[in-house]
């Protein structure tokens, strides 16, 4: 499990599991910036069937429109803020 | 004809008032719907819940308005501590006002003109129903919460509200276990009012994005 840091670039993964996910499909393959850590909570691909489920990090991720939409970006330098539980995001090389 | 109604499949006469009647809700219950009464009846039945408790639970969410996330806006722009607890842990933060966010957790972004926040629930509708009450109808729309994180700006044009290019939008997707709430920028010429003068200034819209807080005419 990687240290999360505020200001670390990270990518989400590109995963297509059945079930209740909280990780839109339009961010997964998406790279965006630690804005910063919350949590830990469980996770709630498990809680929704009343599993038990472990808690983990969620982190607040900035994605730019550019990153996200690419040249159909409204306007490329707003960005889009959402939360990531740890298990979805790898993090980059820098 | 005294309104414009074009929703309506069926021709049931128009009341005395010139409005259509809307035709009764004649519809079998869905499974879903079913399944709701079912659990609710047998939970009543073996003395777990009460129907007063579900009654009052109901009423609880009914009070909850606006007001309480307008007081809290108040507080901040009027507070420069506050403000920044606000900013560092708004369950905190609201907590010492009064207002409990319950297991979810809150968030307040400052909109300042370097940038404009904006709040969608891309996924379903969360909201910060503490600080706002129930969300609108069209924040739950598909429209909206599909246009907001591709098109924002033209979303907010429609909404009246226009952001300069030099200004950056945010959108703020609540995919998870965060609410979220927008602090608007406190309107010019408001210097001298009063906390509650101020917090009539803060609208619904202005603590969703889709709105500005503006001073009194």
């Amino acid at each position: 499990m990687p240290e999360w840091q505020a200001g670390s670039q990270v990518r989400v993964k590109t995963l297509m599991p059945p079930g209740h996910v909280r990780t839109p499909h339009y961010l997964r393959g998406k790279t965006g910036i630690v804005e910063r850590i919350l949590g830990p909570f469980p996770n709630p691909e498990g809680l929704a069937y009343n599993l038990k489920s472990p808690s983990l990090a969620l982190l607040r991720v900035t994605f730019t429109m550019a990153e996200v939409w690419g040249a159909e970006a409204e306007h490329p330098n707003d960005t889009i803020e959402a939360e990531i539980y740890a298990h979805w995001l790898e993090k980059m090389e820098t | 004809m005294p309104h414009d109604h074009h929703d309506h499949d069926h021709d049931y006469g128009l009341s005395p008032s010139g409005h259509p009647y809307r035709a009764d809700d004649d519809v079998p219950l869905t499974y879903w719907q079913t399944m709701e009464i079912a659990v609710r009846e047998l939970l009543v039945e073996k003395g777990i819940t009460t129907a007063a408790e579900i009654a009052n639970q109901i009423d609880d969410m009914d009070a909850r308005s606006p007001a309480a996330g307008a007081s809290v806006v108040a507080r901040a722009w009027t507070d420069p501590a506050f403000r920044d607890r606000l900013l560092s842990d708004g369950s905190q933060a609201s907590r010492e006002m009064g207002f409990e966010v319950g297991p979810m957790k809150l968030i307040a972004v400052e909109n300042t003109a370097q940038i404009h926040n904006v709040v969608v629930c891309t996924l379903c509708s969360c909201y910060p129903r503490n600080l706002l009450g129930l969300p609108p109808d069209w924040y739950k729309s598909r429209a909206y919460r599909s246009r907001t994180v591709k098109e924002p700006r033209k979303v907010l044009a429609e909404f009246g509200v226009t952001i300069p290019t030099t200004t950056e939008v945010r959108v703020h997707d609540s995919t998870a276990d965060m609410r979220c709430i927008v602090i608007p920028a406190r309107p010019a010429g408001t210097e001298g009012l009063s906390l509650d003068e101020l917090s009539r200034c803060v609208t619904r819209d202005s603590m969703i994005g889709t709105g500005v807080a503006t001073a009194p005419t």
